[in-house]
């Protein structure tokens, strides 16, 4: 039987397994230990978690680069990129442009994709709607010129085409 | 007046503990929650008090123009006694991070603790939508409905590329995060789990769970969801959760079936007994509580007989928490009283269900 990871004295009969991102992470205790410890076997959210997520998320790029990406600050609320770093959370929405560069490679380590497809406000709805729509098929366009299958491509460029050539819809209109 | 809701909620079981959702005998829950922020003040980390009573207000107003929020009850975390916070905690109504707050972190409770919305948590806005058993795709259409109706009168954080903006990356996009709360303990009786849950992961969902070996069923809970937010549709998150809880559900199924089939007696003996601790014992710890009501559920999955009902089972798992001990006998334990306590309200709800 396995023996408790803390006290290495008992069996280990409290077991707890996390996997985040594929990567999956264990712990094996006593009930003493658990109990020591306020490691409660609960429901759901617990207040306990082996991995802070976002710990080893954020790029560390070394030296000097390190240094001068960490001085690089939102312009919106003033935080520096190397408080996002320790921290794993941003000041305000601005800080997403103002630190476009060093989140994309965080963004596609965590999502694996760069760009929402998702949802919008319906303030704008339809507006956005069309131009992410178009966006999609600029991607689709890179792809296909990329393997060389023309005609897909030439069916892509007449859609983005007809796209920009339709009016804008109303604002507010979905 | 918000000790007062407090000592309401402390009457009467949430309404996803009713276990009338699809597959309640392996789903406790399905849950939904959107993260929102609104323009016009940082995220919550680094917003001034008077900026977050700005985004409270804002948040309160568009919410009384909704379906599902309407008459919901505002509770200020900073107003309240710890030991109500630490109920709403146990009650899956809030995160620990939000009771650390002040009076600008808040909930706003919707009737039947179905939709709620945590305002000032790590984001501006927490959309939170809670349904018995298995139900993700109502869950998404109530807590997408909600979400339409304040963007009516919120001006969202968002961008064309990025989607909805959050303080932390790991939420922006769709800010949507879908999940159930499984009850697996036949594969982990047929050390298939750690197998099981791999594969779930591989194809991009978290789990996070306890579980016990062999002779001790310790809880068996997991709760499975979505891990990303950017480049994927709302739907298609909900869907890919809804297939891949389907699939637990088969596998659990058929490890039942085995062990059924190879160690029927064990089972129902170890089943019983932990009934009999249940009904009988004058002091019972919650870890113990939560083993013993696992094998139970467990029991009525198997389809044995003589066992209480699910929603008994669902609402002990919450009710004999500490904060919720406390708060329906109106005075503080400790612990050890809350052992006697426990026992005493697990033997009452046992003996009518």
């Amino acid at each position: 039987m396995q023996q408790c990871q803390v006290c290495g004295k008992s069996p280990a009969s409290v077991h707890f397994t996390e996997i985040v991102n594929g990567k999956m992470s264990e712990l094996h205790i006593c009930e003493q230990c658990a109990h020591d410890k306020g490691i409660q076997p609960s429901l759901g959210k617990g207040k306990f978690w082996i991995s802070d997520l976002i710990a080893g998320m954020v790029d560390e790029t070394a030296g000097a680069e390190s240094e001068r990406v960490g001085r690089v600050q939102c312009s919106g609320c003033g935080l520096l990129y190397s408080a996002f770093r320790e921290t794993g959370r941003l000041g305000c929405p601005d800080c997403y442009a103002s630190f476009g560069a060093q989140l994309k490679p965080v963004l596609r380590r965590i999502h694996g994709a760069t760009r929402h497809i998702g949802k919008a406000p319906l303030r704008d709805h339809a507006r956005l709607q069309q131009r992410m729509e178009k966006a999609q098929l600029h991607d689709e366009l890179e792809r296909a010129v990329e393997r060389e299958d023309f005609e897909r491509a030439a069916e892509l460029r007449d859609r983005i085409r007809e796209l920009e050539s339709a009016p804008a819809p109303e604002k507010g209109g979905a | 007046m918000n000790g007062g809701t407090v000592h309401e909620l402390a009457r009467r079981p949430s309404r996803w503990l009713d276990a009338t959702g699809a597959h309640s005998e392996v789903v406790l829950s399905t849950r939904v929650r959107l993260a929102r922020n609104v323009l016009g003040a940082p995220f919550t980390h680094r917003a001034r008090e008077d900026q977050l009573q700005r985004v409270l207000q804002d948040v309160v107003g568009a919410a009384r123009g909704t379906t599902s929020l309407k008459d919901g009850v505002l509770l200020r975390m900073g107003d309240l006694p710890g030991l109500d916070r630490q109920f709403l905690v146990e009650r899956h109504l809030v995160s620990h991070d939000l009771v650390e707050g002040s009076s600008t972190r808040a909930i706003l409770l919707g009737p039947d603790e179905v939709a709620s919305i945590m305002i000032n948590e790590e984001d501006h806005l927490r959309l939170q939508v809670i349904y018995s058993g298995f139900q993700l795709a109502e869950c998404w259409r109530t807590a997408n409905h909600l979400d339409d109706e304040l963007d009516g009168s919120l001006e969202y954080a968002f961008s064309e590329e990025l989607g909805y903006l959050t303080a932390c990356p790991t939420n922006a996009g769709t800010g949507l995060r879908a999940s159930v709360l499984i009850h697996l303990p036949a594969l982990v009786l047929t050390k298939q789990i750690t197998k099981v849950l791999q594969g779930v992961s591989q194809v991009g969902l978290a789990v996070r769970g306890f579980y016990g070996e062999g002779s001790e069923v310790m809880g068996n809970f997991f709760q499975v969801s979505n891990q990303t937010t950017l480049g994927q549709r709302e739907r298609e998150t909900v869907d890919k959760l809804e297939r891949v809880t389907r699939q637990l559900i088969e596998y659990e199924e058929k490890a039942r079936e085995v062990l059924l089939r190879d160690a029927r007696l064990q089972l129902e003996d170890k089943i019983y007994r932990a009934l009999g601790t249940l009904r009988y014992s004058r002091s019972i710890s919650s870890q113990e509580t939560l083993n013993l009501s696992s094998a139970v559920r467990f029991g009525v999955a198997l389809g044995l007989g003589e066992l209480p009902r699910l929603d008994a089972l669902n609402e002990i798992l919450v009710f004999s928490q500490p904060a919720h001990l406390q708060r329906m006998l109106e005075r503080e334990l400790d612990s050890s009283d809350r052992n006697v306590a426990r026992a005493s309200y697990v033997r009452e709800k046992l003996s009518r269900n």
